[in-house]
């Protein structure tokens, strides 16, 4: 039953039934805790990846249902080496208990990408889903806003 | 660094430690003020190591839980304002469990008065009594004391340890400790040369440490400003390690599923077709509930559900219906407080106009975004727990007990925690993931909650009640007499933690309730505390959560009865009870530019609370848009006297109100069968980017004594929203949550 998945740029293998959803892969096989289990039902965003670019709630995605290469915010950026929107959230000092924002900074990744100027309503659309129970809203807009501006500029 | 956690269980250590390359200070006792019948004897004073120096680095101690509030900084930076060292130059650990962490501000709280009006006599009296919370081992994180407990012990810790490096530099150059100064982790000669103070642990751990005067406010470097929080960098690269991430080799998965009819118990299980399923490799009888362990957790979640379980039944009334009437019997008894009682509130002031009012909140999930969940691996003679947790020395007995061993043999490891709200100050998943590990000794196990056994395990808030009476006039409040009903919170965690019941006025019970910083002439305010089952627990701001509810929408009504704008109502009670508590509300006014008028379709609503020392305000701004009401906007201002950090203050308090702003919105668990109707976020759903308002915080500095900052945010959301949503539409929201009578924006 062994998948082949390609994560962060490298190829894993990976011996699972098939409906075991990516985010538990990703967590308890190939030790990527950095995506985050909060709800297993897609209400909450904590386990946002990217496949192929596109974010998706990685708790709905069985193993034998991945279409294509995954990034987790282990592949976005690292301490040495933030991605922009890393370091916008660093600068704008976004996290409290810290336990969501994996997932939000996925999920803002990957509207950058799609929009790189949103206006505060089209962040209100694309992060509708990824849930804080810490209220750290406010300062996740000025983060993509910021990380919009520094990218524009770069 | 093997022999930090040696050194932090003994607790009395006297002065500095040699240990393996290096020196651990202590932090000496606070010379208190004269008139203080509780000070602790010389060789009591609790030498804790909360710095320690080898040759490769400065490691700093914070032994706090790190769940959001930002502590693991603002405490770091209280000892690097003496020490001399930059933030970004020292190492941050929180420690094992221990005494010397002790929690010196959690009892000071507990003594008798409303907290605003305590004189300075009786503060330096509670910060004593404070030291009382070494004696009952309260090593913990809570009651927003974080910052007043390490406000002085930790500059000390600082000093005492600069002091005594620089002592060792004196001793190297043969020069005297005047001659020196320090900055940046080094000790300074005056030609200018640098001594690290790596370089200087070894000859520092043989000194008697020296004792220095903590320097003035106009000489600090770091208190009062804000600092990058050391955590930001790991937590927004997906490296900071929560409970439910610990990752050690050879460890299993496990899931859980208990009794959702809390206390029930369990009469028999079928675990035949769940052994069979992938993955699986052990079925554990966890007396009210069953555990699997796999090799993932998902399908150990799997695999637990697939058994045939026959639970037993609640020992509480099964239906919400009957829950809350029992909670309404405990107005016919007798109260357990009046903890307020001026003037004559029997009766009716002449000429005065009478109003009465009845109030209903339900009870609560904490829901952090980290499901409950801990690691455990038991070896002969030896327990380690890993998780995030509030309470690490009751943690450690309580685990301690499950496996057979002396709490001396069992090493607690606190991680960050996903949120904590006050759920972490329970023990049950660590004692859960220790019960699962000794059925398989030598293996780490990992045991995670599902969302939905989160969410129908909890220790909730408790379900309350309010009947309100009050009069006013000449627009002015003349008689409030209030009572409350609800489970109590302290009692039932001081009973699972100590397997004590305390006696006399529970203040928790009635905090927010009794001491509104309002002048009335005629006050009374009694707390009754139903008997019921269901378990209840600390729940952030905890019985300010719903007393704020009940005291603040009354306020409202009295207002509008007395046909006095809400907010100039309280500004007239507070500025002849309390000066700091007007300020916040003169805060909010200008803020907002509060008038009392509102234009069409919106309304805006005021609120105030005192809680954990510091009073805040808030105004709240609602509008209908596209036939619902948005949340639009919202401003608070808060007074906690010194501020140790201000971004993380703000922080602090638009993520207050915003988790109080949620619950009154969405928030309920309701009962059916006796188990809880909500699993999950689609039933407990919260504020999100979009119904966040747009939220200004202002922060006073006037107040005479520290008050804190995690929880006080809380309290007035509910109210102010409440009062808001009058101001819209004219009615009277008298229960909660609000999505019930009200359509609002999701």
């Amino acid at each position: 039953m062994a998948t082949t998945l390609r994560i962060n740029g490298k190829s894993h293998q990976v011996d699972l039934p098939d409906d075991v959803p990516l985010l538990w892969v990703l967590r308890d096989e190939v030790g990527l805790t950095g995506t985050k289990y909060g709800c297993g039902v897609a209400a909450c965003g904590a386990c946002t990846v990217h496949i192929d670019g596109e974010a998706v709630r990685s708790c709905q995605v069985a193993l034998s249902d991945v279409w294509g290469d995954i990034t987790t915010i282990e592949g976005l950026g690292t301490p040495d080496a933030m991605a922009a929107i890393q370091q916008a959230w660093v600068a704008q000092q976004v996290a409290q208990c810290g336990y969501c924002q994996s997932g939000q900074i996925m999920q803002a990744a990957s509207l950058l990408a799609a929009n790189p100027a949103p206006s505060d309503a089209e962040i209100d659309e694309a992060m509708q889903g990824n849930l804080c129970r810490c209220g750290t809203y406010p300062r996740i807009r000025a983060a993509i806003h910021a990380a919009a501006k520094q990218m524009q500029g770069a | 660094m093997a022999s930090i956690g040696k050194i932090a269980r003994r607790s009395f250590l006297i002065g500095s430690a040699a240990i393996a390359g290096g020196v651990a200070f202590g932090a000496y006792a606070v010379s208190r003020p004269a008139p203080n019948p509780l000070d602790p004897g010389k060789g009591e004073a609790a030498l804790n190591p909360f710095v320690l120096i080898d040759q490769k680095g400065i490691t700093l101690f914070a032994p706090r839980a790190e769940m959001g509030q930002g502590v693991k900084t603002s405490w770091a930076a209280l000892i690097a304002e003496e020490l001399d060292v930059e933030l970004d130059q020292v190492r941050v650990l929180h420690g094992p469990a221990a005494k010397a962490y002790y929690n010196s501000a959690f009892m000071a709280d507990a003594l008798p008065g409303k907290g605003y009006d305590t004189s300075n006599f009786k503060h330096s009296v509670g910060e004593a009594l404070g030291h009382l919370g070494k004696v009952l081992n309260l090593h913990g994180t809570g009651g927003s004391t974080s910052m007043k407990d390490g406000f002085k012990r930790m500059r000390h810790a600082g000093a005492t340890a600069r002091e005594t490096l620089k002592q060792a530099a004196a001793d190297r150059l043969g020069l005297s400790r005047g001659q020196l100064s320090t900055a940046k982790g080094a000790v300074i000669a005056p030609d200018g040369t640098l001594i690290p103070y790596t370089d200087l642990a070894m000859e520092a751990a043989k000194l008697v440490p020296v004792e220095a005067d903590l320097r003035p406010s106009n000489e600090w470097r770091l208190i009062g400003k804000s600092q990058p929080r050391l955590d930001m960098v790991e937590k927004s690269t997906g490296t900071a390690e929560f409970g439910i991430d610990v990752r050690l080799p050879g460890m299993k998965f496990a899931a859980l599923r208990m009794n959702p009819r809390q206390g029930g118990g369990m009469k028999r299980f079928d675990a035949a077709a769940a052994a069979a399923m992938p993955g699986v490799e052990k079925v554990i009888g966890m007396g009210a509930g069953v555990a699997v362990v796999a090799s993932n957790t998902w399908l150990a979640m799997q695999a637990v559900e697939a058994i045939e379980v026959d639970w037993g039944d609640a020992p509480y009334p099964p239906e919400t219906d009957q829950i809350f009437a029992r909670i309404a019997e405990a107005f016919d008894d007798a109260p357990n407080s009046v903890l307020r009682d001026d003037g004559d509130a029997d009766q009716l002031p002449v000429g005065a106009t009478e109003l009465t009012a009845d109030y209903q909140v339900p009870y609560l999930a904490h829901a952090t975004m980290e499901p409950m969940n801990a690691t455990a691996l038991l070896q002969v003679g030896k327990l380690t727990v890993w998780c995030g947790n509030q309470m690490p020395t009751f943690t450690r007995s309580k685990c301690a007990a499950e496996a057979g061993l002396d709490s001396e043999q069992v090493d607690i490891r606190t991680t960050y925690l996903g949120g904590g709200f006050g759920r972490r100050a329970e023990f049950d998943y660590a004692v859960f993931a220790t019960r699962a590990a000794k059925a398989l000794p030598g293996v780490p196990v990992q045991l995670t909650w599902s969302r939905e056994e989160d969410m129908r395990h909890d220790m909730y808030r408790p379900g309350a009640l309010a009947r309100m009476r009050g009069a006013v006039k000449d627009g002015s409040a003349v008689l409030m007499d209030g009572k409350v009903a609800a489970a109590s919170p302290t009692e039932q965690a001081m009973k699972r933690l100590a397997d004590f019941t305390p006696a006399g006025p529970d203040k928790v019970h009635v905090e927010g309730f009794f001491n509104s910083p309002y002048a009335i002439p005629n006050y009374r305010m009694a707390g009754h505390i139903s008997d019921l089952q269901i378990p209840v627990g600390f729940w952030r701001s905890v019985g300010n959560s719903f007393n704020a509810f009940f005291v603040e929408s009354f306020i409202d009504e009295m207002a509008h009865a007395a046909g006095t704008d809400p907010l100039e109502f309280r500004l007239d009670l507070a500025r002849r009870e309390w000066e700091p508590a007007a300020g916040v509300l003169e805060a909010v006014k200008e803020m907002s530019g509060w008038t009392g008028a509102t234009p069409d379709g919106a309304g805006r609503g005021v609120a105030l609370c005192y809680s954990f020392g510091t009073p805040v305000a808030e105004v709240i701004e609602v509008v209908e848009e596209n036939g619902s009401i948005r949340i639009a906007k919202a401003w608070i201002a808060c007074d906690m006297g010194q501020v140790i950090d201000p971004e993380i203050v703000k922080a602090q308090m638009f993520g207050g109100m915003a988790y109080g702003l949620s619950a009154a919105c969405f928030g309920e668990i309701t009962f059916a069968d006796g188990a809880a109707e909500q699993g999950n976020f689609p039933d407990y759903d919260a504020l999100r980017m979009r119904t966040m308002p747009k939220t200004e915080v202002h922060v006073l500095e006037t107040q005479a004594h520290m008050g804190g900052a995690g929880e006080p945010g809380t309290p007035p959301a509910a109210p102010a929203l409440a009062n808001a949503l009058f101001d819209l539409t004219g009615k009277r929201a008298r229960r909660l949550p609000l999505m019930h009578e009200f359509d609002l924006m999701v």
